[in-house]
């Protein structure tokens, strides 16, 4: 039924796309992890920071979320390669070779980071004050009250929006490609195409494969976030 | 920085500014014209209709654009060098220029993408309002002409803004196919003289810049309508 290039094994490209498949799932899942915890420090930042960073935190999203991901990727990845390399240089270690898929996870999660930070601080924002302040007047500490209190109580608010971050990180990871640093899907869909000639094919199954996975994704996420929203009252 | 290249690519620099602007303005009216449709018939069209639009909305939404593009731009347009016909006829020049690809796939995608929030769009309009449109005796297509759209666009217009800078944002793209848009010109940049940083930060700012025009725009377009407050 199907085409012999879509078979498993010598002849086929299955198994190089599912392992691409692999990829992307690996580098999305970890670079929304790392934007996760610049998310949260960012958000820290706005919401309890002093002057200089909450400046920070304001030039950090304010940048990265009006610059198109394309440029900030390549940009970021030059910038970050090299300087690293550079970093190696002059602490007498000598050039280092950033394994490209690293590279990727850290450019993705730099610019998740920014959108994280939005979505974290308006969950926080949306807490009532008076929970946080009986926290305190329980004699909580800062760590505590954000451990038992703030994440708990964000999280019904944040799932949404983190939900569509992570939709928006398995499609970033398409763009990946044009580094040509990593074998993640886009890129194993774009040799596959090239070496048979069959473009339509296979940017369709490719296509298939990631509605596949932001579809699953959608499914576990809806079910998560009743998780997190049980015990709330129902909207009217 | 060197930035001994500027003086010889700022007209490259200008025409590329102008082509991202015509993706931007071309993609999001063609995509807003099939949005509107594609909104409607979620909220009141038949099932199976509904079902294609919203079939239609998660297909887009799902899948990189990158993909979409390249399976225009690759995928048909490789078949269509296949067919004798296509290759002779008057059409084949513009068949093979990428910034057509590149329109058809950024408003096929930003239709998906505004379809959601039309749709959202006819919900919020007050239902008493219809009746009030039908009880005076207009027909289904004057309330949807005079009272339903106008009154749903409204109601949309700041996430039309948002939606808008992510259009903004995805263009450059468009520099994959071979376009030569703001984003292309700091690539050509790089590969003609190997100046990396220079070109790609100027691009930044002026994505930036535009960011906030348009930004502005939107805002000056939202305090046009007059709200009860």
């Amino acid at each position: 039924m199907f085409p012999e290039v879509l078979e498993f094994g010598r002849n086929g490209f299955a198994d190089e796309l599912l392992r691409g498949a692999a990829n992307t799932l690996l580098i999305a899942a970890s670079s929304f992890v790392m934007g996760l915890i610049l998310g949260q420090a960012g958000a820290l930042a706005k919401l309890y920071g002093g002057p200089v960073s909450r400046f920070i935190a304001n030039i950090y999203t304010t940048v990265i979320r009006a610059v198109p991901e394309l440029v900030l990727i390549l940009l970021l990845f030059f910038a970050g390669t090299r300087g690293i390399s550079a970093l190696g240089v002059a602490v007498g270690y000598g050039p280092v070779d950033i394994n490209g898929t690293l590279a990727a996870i850290g450019v993705l999660g730099f610019v998740q980071g920014a959108y994280s930070t939005e979505v974290i601080r308006g969950a926080i924002q949306a807490i009532p004050a008076g929970q946080i302040e009986a926290a305190r007047a329980y004699g909580m500490s800062g760590p505590l009250v954000f451990r038992r209190i703030i994440v708990p109580a964000m999280l019904p608010n944040a799932i949404p929006g983190l939900a569509n971050l992570w939709m928006i990180v398995i499609k970033d990871t398409a763009l990946i490609t044009v580094t040509g640093a990593t074998g993640e899907l886009a890129m194993a869909t774009k040799l596959a195409a090239g070496f048979t000639k069959r473009y339509f094919l296979f940017y369709f199954v490719s296509g298939c494969i990631y509605l596949t996975m932001t579809l699953v994704s959608n499914y576990l996420l809806g079910h998560l976030e009743r998780r997190v929203r049980r015990g709330q009252p129902k909207l009217a | 920085m060197d930035w001994s290249w500027l003086p010889k690519y700022l007209p490259m620099l200008v025409s590329g500014i102008s082509l991202t602007l015509q993706l931007l303005v071309f993609s999001m009216a063609l995509g807003l014209m099939l949005a509107i449709p594609i909104g409607l018939v979620q909220v009141t069209g038949p099932k199976w209709l509904a079902w294609i639009a919203r079939g239609y909305c998660t297909v887009m939404r799902g899948t990189p654009l990158l993909i979409q593009l390249y399976l225009f731009y690759y995928g048909v347009g490789s078949i269509l060098a296949t067919v004798p016909e296509v290759r002779q006829s008057m059409f084949w020049p513009i068949l093979r220029e990428g910034y057509y690809y590149a329109i058809l796939a950024f408003s096929l995608n930003e239709a998906g993408y505004a379809g959601e929030i039309m749709r959202g769009g006819f919900l919020s309009v007050p239902k008493g309002e219809l009746e009030a449109a039908r009880a005076i005796g207009m027909s289904p297509w004057q309330v949807l002409r005079r009272i339903w759209l106008p009154r749903a666009i409204r109601n949309v217009i700041p996430a039309l803004g948002g939606e808008t800078i992510l259009t903004l944002k995805s263009t450059p793209l468009a520099a994959l196919v071979t376009v030569v848009d703001l984003f292309g010109v700091a690539d050509r940049v790089r590969q003609e003289t190997y100046i990396i940083y220079p070109p790609l930060l100027l691009v930044m700012a002026i994505y930036m810049i535009l960011t906030f025009i348009i930004t502005r725009i939107f805002g000056m377009v939202e305090g046009q309508i007059p709200t009860r407050r």
